[in-house]
């Protein structure tokens, strides 16, 4: 396997022109979390046209929904979970200026055009190795909709938080990649 | 008449889950290690590898393996000799899953199914209860994580698709869920009984020790065809591409009526949480 590719947000078009389904990425900075009730609230807002809590321009969001932090540590339990609930919202955020999206499993049709339209990538994290992740998550603030618990916006400080690209700005998916690779007939 | 108090049995179920979450059991250790030695991919090695580091992290610090610690799945096996003494079993037990996930900083992850209002506190808790012979009281707890139970399905198959039918609409439902429920998974089949039975069935297949076959050969033969060819399908660790899809397939059956052939495919995630306790 190649070395990872050092990322750090935001992140320009170009930034992400250069990533390939199947590169290992390892990113540094600041990142945005939110899972299903998040993304409706921005959405929601979007379609008002009422100013967003957060601004989305070069950021990666990670769906994710900690474990409850404990006293003395940075955040609980925080693994991916499935993408696919998010995927009725990640195209307008992605029209807003998101950049990169972490989560776990495959996207629909319309949410890799916007990646490809906009200039977008998604990453897959190890789903359920959600200890070992928690590991390279520095700090953790809530920025938007606290009483969502679990499900409010974060800014989370990272340190070489382990990714995989899946789909890339050209249209190429790692999941059927690797299936094909690998199936026996 | 042996007495048991409610008392005793929300300590049993609060530790349940906190062990739970903490410890993954040797069985699927061992599973992720034989994973380990036969995968070719080398992202699929890779993930196997972060699993098992995880597994360690959580079980040494007592952190929580995945951060979606479940819906607490409790079956029960009472004794018709035991009486239950100084509260409600139910709420005994729900009063366990409350104060276990709440002292453990584990996630709530029970909701209203329209408003999506979380209820604070991971209850009510899906309880199973089966009256049995004896003065005992067997509890098992299953964290059962959300990616890996939207994957599940119960299929009302006909009575003429036979066998064959049934090991390819399970491999197909893999197939289907691809890396969604966190590969590799452990397959819960249940075979027969009416619509809420098999589901039942597939649930309660899960609970069996990964590498502890079906005593039945015919069935022992079905979940060894199953899981060669699940681990035939490419998918891998994470859905990353690869051999070690599942860890096992477990299958149970029961008789149903002449007209039906129920099956249900609970999958469950490599976050393989059940924990037991006999009071
Ligand atoms: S499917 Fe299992 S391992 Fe994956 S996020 Fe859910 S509970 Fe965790």
């Amino acid at each position: 396997m190649s070395d990872p590719v050092v990322l750090t947000p935001p992140l320009t078009d170009e930034d992400v022109a250069g990533l390939r389904a199947g590169d290992r990425v390892l990113i540094t900075g600041t990142m945005l979390t939110g899972r299903d009730a998040a993304h409706k609230r921005l959405v929601d807002l979007i379609e008002n046209g009422d100013e967003l809590p957060v601004d989305l321009k070069g950021q990666i969001i990670y769906f994710v929904g900690p474990t409850p932090t404990r006293p003395g540590e940075a955040i609980g339990s925080a693994g991916p979970t499935t993408s696919y609930r998010m995927d009725a919202y990640s195209p307008i955020l992605i029209e807003k200026g998101l950049k990169g999206m972490i989560g776990k499993g495959s996207r629909s049709r319309e949410v890799v055009e916007a990646m490809v339209k906009h200039k977008a990538v998604y990453f897959a994290a190890v789903g359920g190795a959600a200890a070992l992740i928690s590991r390279r998550i520095v700090s953790s603030e809530i920025l938007a909709y606290e009483e969502l618990g679990p499900e409010a916006i974060r800014r989370l400080q990272v340190k070489d938080f382990p990714v995989i690209v899946v789909n890339d700005t050209e249209g190429n998916d790692l999941y059927e990649q690797g299936v094909k690779e690998y199936a026996i007939k | 008449m042996r007495e048991i108090t409610a008392g005793e049995i929300t300590e049993a179920i609060k530790s349940l889950s906190m062990s739970a979450a903490y410890h993954l059991g040797e069985d699927v250790v061992r599973a992720l290690e034989m994973g380990l030695e036969e995968e070719t991919s080398p992202s699929g090695q890779d993930v196997l590898k972060q699993l098992l580091e995880n597994a360690q992290i959580a079980d040494e610090g007592k952190f929580p393996m995945c951060q979606d610690t479940g819906l607490a799945v409790i079956f029960v096996e009472l004794g018709q000799d035991v009486h239950v003494a100084g509260g409600d079993l139910n709420e005994a037990i729900n009063e366990g899953v409350r104060q276990g996930y709440e002292e453990a900083f584990l996630r709530k992850s029970v909701c209203h199914p329209f408003t999506r209002k979380n209820t604070g506190d991971n209850t009510p808790a899906i309880i199973h209860i089966k009256i049995v012979p004896g003065d005992r009281l067997k509890l098992t707890l299953a964290g059962k994580g959300g990616g890996s139970e939207n994957m599940s399905r119960v299929m009302m198959l006909k009575p003429s698709d036979g066998k064959d039918g049934i090991i390819d609409y399970v491999v197909q439902r893999v197939k289907e869920s691809g890396p969604n429920p966190c590969p590799p998974i452990v397959v819960g089949v249940g075979i027969g009984g009416t619509f809420e039975r098999a589901a039942l069935l597939a649930k309660e297949a899960l609970l069996r020790h990964i590498g502890e076959p079906n005593l039945d050969p015919e069935l022992a033969e079905m979940e060894r065809t199953i899981f060669e060819r699940i681990n035939k399908l490419g998918i891998g660790p994470a859905g990353l591409g690869g051999r070690t899809t599942s860890l096992g397939v477990h299958v149970e059956l029961q008789q149903c009526h002449i007209a039906s052939l129920p099956v249900a495919v609970n999958i469950n995630c490599h976050a393989h949480r059940h924990k037991e306790t006999i009071i």
